[in-house]
């Protein structure tokens, strides 16, 4: 056995799974607010990632100039979808809204081809240095700011819920919303609030994997790998969908070694999660940590 | 203005004059008709008043209409396909129907709804917070102190407020409303499953909260003799209307009030009254 690639690839699965979970936490903030799968996930991932490139490169601004452009631009664009595709949508039937997220996604991913072209396209280098050493260790550094970058923003989702005020309100509206509004909570401004931030916060996970991995429609791939992640966890619970994500990152490095030692089936990278899924689900139908009066999607 | 009357020389004031409230009443509801999903007509002209600073009491059986005033009022009709689709409400001389409710708690009126409604998975604290919600001045943390003052018990329940027992639960959704520092509070039912013991001390607090704060409440009670004993003066609704109202004197001692409503009454009259009213009593009780 490869106990130097184990390890490795293990370093690998809580790297990209704090990622996942800090997409599937935007996921579920969209969910626990306003009750709505959001098909278009990974999409936000797409769209933020090549804004800060576009920003980076054709106006070639620097990072710290371009990242928080970027994260304005798509904090209004997640309240514009809100208001003028989803809004209008309020009171109609799960599947027509579930329907118009996969519509969403479609068109934002098509866009987005027509306007940066299918190829893969490298961030310009944004660290000093490309590798720092860690007990003896050589890490590249953008893995060592992606998982800070993620563990900040689960601490900033903490923060929020427990401490702010919109996100006092958020929890509230998602409890009930009908008490929200009689403590003068406007359910609308905490249905756009939640898009917004959940636009934000992928567009952060999209840069970061942007860095690392040069910006691609392959991005989105991490909008479908949110699903175990949530359904693990859970898909109204912020914690399950962190660990959800850590254990999605886990499996799917943790498969990859074995297939890679033995099986040589190949691709178990990309599937083992799936089966997981399935198996959790059996056992326990309501996720990890999810609440059980929630509807299944 | 009230100046200037005051310095004429006191013309001896007539019975009926002192009892009318001189200035204009904080909230008017005026002849209001209200429909849910388009058809069903629930309230069929209603109109009562509420004086700044005072205590009134809306009473009445289960499904007369009371919960749909108050939610008429508060605009949380429109959370369930409810409208006013006649007459008008007026608060602090602004008309207010069809505001959204989250505009008219930031005018100042705050509903304390049926069934308590506090956030089950939250604190007492983050419940408190909330009531601030529509407040930005930076009086909000010795407000939650205030609450505690007026409620010592739910200072040392530190877990969530889903496991509290009703009538600290009660307590709670009150002291939320002070949070928000409103003019008027609408309170919904705040005896309904209540012990004795827990219904008077919640009472005695409502009084409190009147005498001390100056806010204004509009009281829904099923628990008549309560709510007349706490009151100024008191309104009557039956199927949508009001069929009574008077100071909370005079309504005590009316006989029909007494009859259906406060259980007792005279003797004489209950035998020879049709049957119609004593299926209705035992609604009541
Ligand atoms: N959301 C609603 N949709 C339709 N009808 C309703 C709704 N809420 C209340 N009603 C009806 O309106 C009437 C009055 O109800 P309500 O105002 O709750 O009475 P009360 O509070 O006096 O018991 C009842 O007949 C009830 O069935
Ligand atoms: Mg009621």
């Amino acid at each position: 056995m490869n106990f130097e690639l184990l390890f490795q690839l293990l370093i690998n699965g809580v790297i990209v799974g704090a990622l996942y979970g800090v997409v599937a936490m935007s996921f579920v903030l969209i969910y626990k607010a306003s009750r709505i799968v959001n098909f278009a996930q990974g999409e936000f991932l797409l769209i933020g990632a090549w804004t800060c490139w576009w920003l980076l490169t054709s106006w070639q601004l620097p990072f710290w100039i371009g990242f928080p452009i970027t994260l304005a631009f798509m904090m209004a664009f997640g309240i514009l979808l809100q208001v003028v595709v989803l809004r209008p949508m309020i009171g109609e039937p799960i599947i027509s809204v579930i329907m118009v997220t996969i519509g969403l996604s479609i068109v934002f991913q098509a866009l987005m081809k027509w306007i940066f072209g299918v190829f893969a396209k490298p961030f310009p280098p944004i660290f000093a240095s490309q590798t720092m050493s860690i007990f003896g260790l050589d890490v590249q550094t953008v893995y060592i700011a992606s998982l800070v970058v993620s563990l900040l923003i689960m601490a900033g989702f903490g923060w929020f819920f427990k401490y702010s005020k919109m996100g006092l309100a958020m929890r509230a509206t998602a409890f009930d919303q009908q008490v929200a509004q009689s403590l003068g909570i406007s359910v609308r401004q905490v249905f756009a609030m939640s898009w917004a931030i959940s636009a934000m916060v992928s567009a952060v996970a999209g840069v970061v994997v942007g860095v690392v991995n040069g910006v691609s429609s392959a991005l989105s791939f991490f909008g479908i790998k949110v699903f175990p992640a949530v359904i693990l966890g859970g898909l109204d619970s912020v914690v399950g969908a962190v660990l959800g994500g850590l254990i999605v990152g886990l499996l799917e490095n943790f498969a990859h070694f074995i297939d890679s030692q033995w099986l040589n089936w190949g691709n178990m990278y990309e599937i083992a999660p799936f089966y997981v899924l399935i198996i959790i689900l059996m056992i326990k139908p309501y996720g990890l940590f999810g609440t059980k009066d929630i509807e299944r999607v | 203005m009230t100046h200037a009357a005051t310095a004429v020389p006191a013309a001896p004031k007539s019975a009926a004059q002192a009892t009318v409230p001189a200035r204009a009443p904080l909230l008017s509801v005026n002849n209001i008709e209200v429909v849910y999903n388009d058809v069903i007509l629930v309230l069929r002209g209603l109109s009562l008043e509420v004086p700044e600073g005072e205590i009134v009491a809306l009473l009445g059986a289960n499904g007369a209409g009371k919960s749909t005033t108050l939610k008429a009022i508060s605009g949380l009709l429109k959370t369930e396909d409810g409208e006013v689709t006649r007459g008008d409400i007026t608060f602090a001389g602004e008309r207010i129907n069809g505001i959204d409710p989250d505009a008219i708690v930031r005018r100042g009126i705050f509903q304390v709804m049926e069934g308590r409604r506090i956030i089950g998975d939250m604190t007492c604290q983050e419940n408190l917070r909330l009531g601030a919600f529509t407040r930005s001045d930076g009086a909000v943390k010795n407000d939650i102190d205030m609450v505690y003052h007026y409620f010592p018990r739910l200072k040392e329940r530190t877990g969530l407020a889903g496991y509290l027992s009703g009538g600290e639960q009660q307590m709670l959704a009150i002291g939320r409303a002070m949070m928000a520092r409103p003019k008027l509070i609408l309170m919904d039912e705040p005896s309904m499953g209540l012990s004795p013991l827990m219904v008077k001390e919640v009472f005695s607090i409502i009084q409190r909260i009147n005498r001390d704060l100056g806010v204004t409440i509009l009281l829904v009670e099923q628990n008549a003799r309560m709510a007349l004993q706490a009151a100024v003066r008191g309104y009557i609704m039956e199927s949508g209307k009001v069929v009574l109202d008077g100071t909370a004197e005079d309504l005590k001692n009316n006989e029909d009030v007494k009859e259906f409503y406060l259980g007792g009454g005279n003797e004489e009259r209950k035998s020879f009254k049709n049957l119609k009213s004593f299926k209705r009593r035992k609604r009541w009780i």
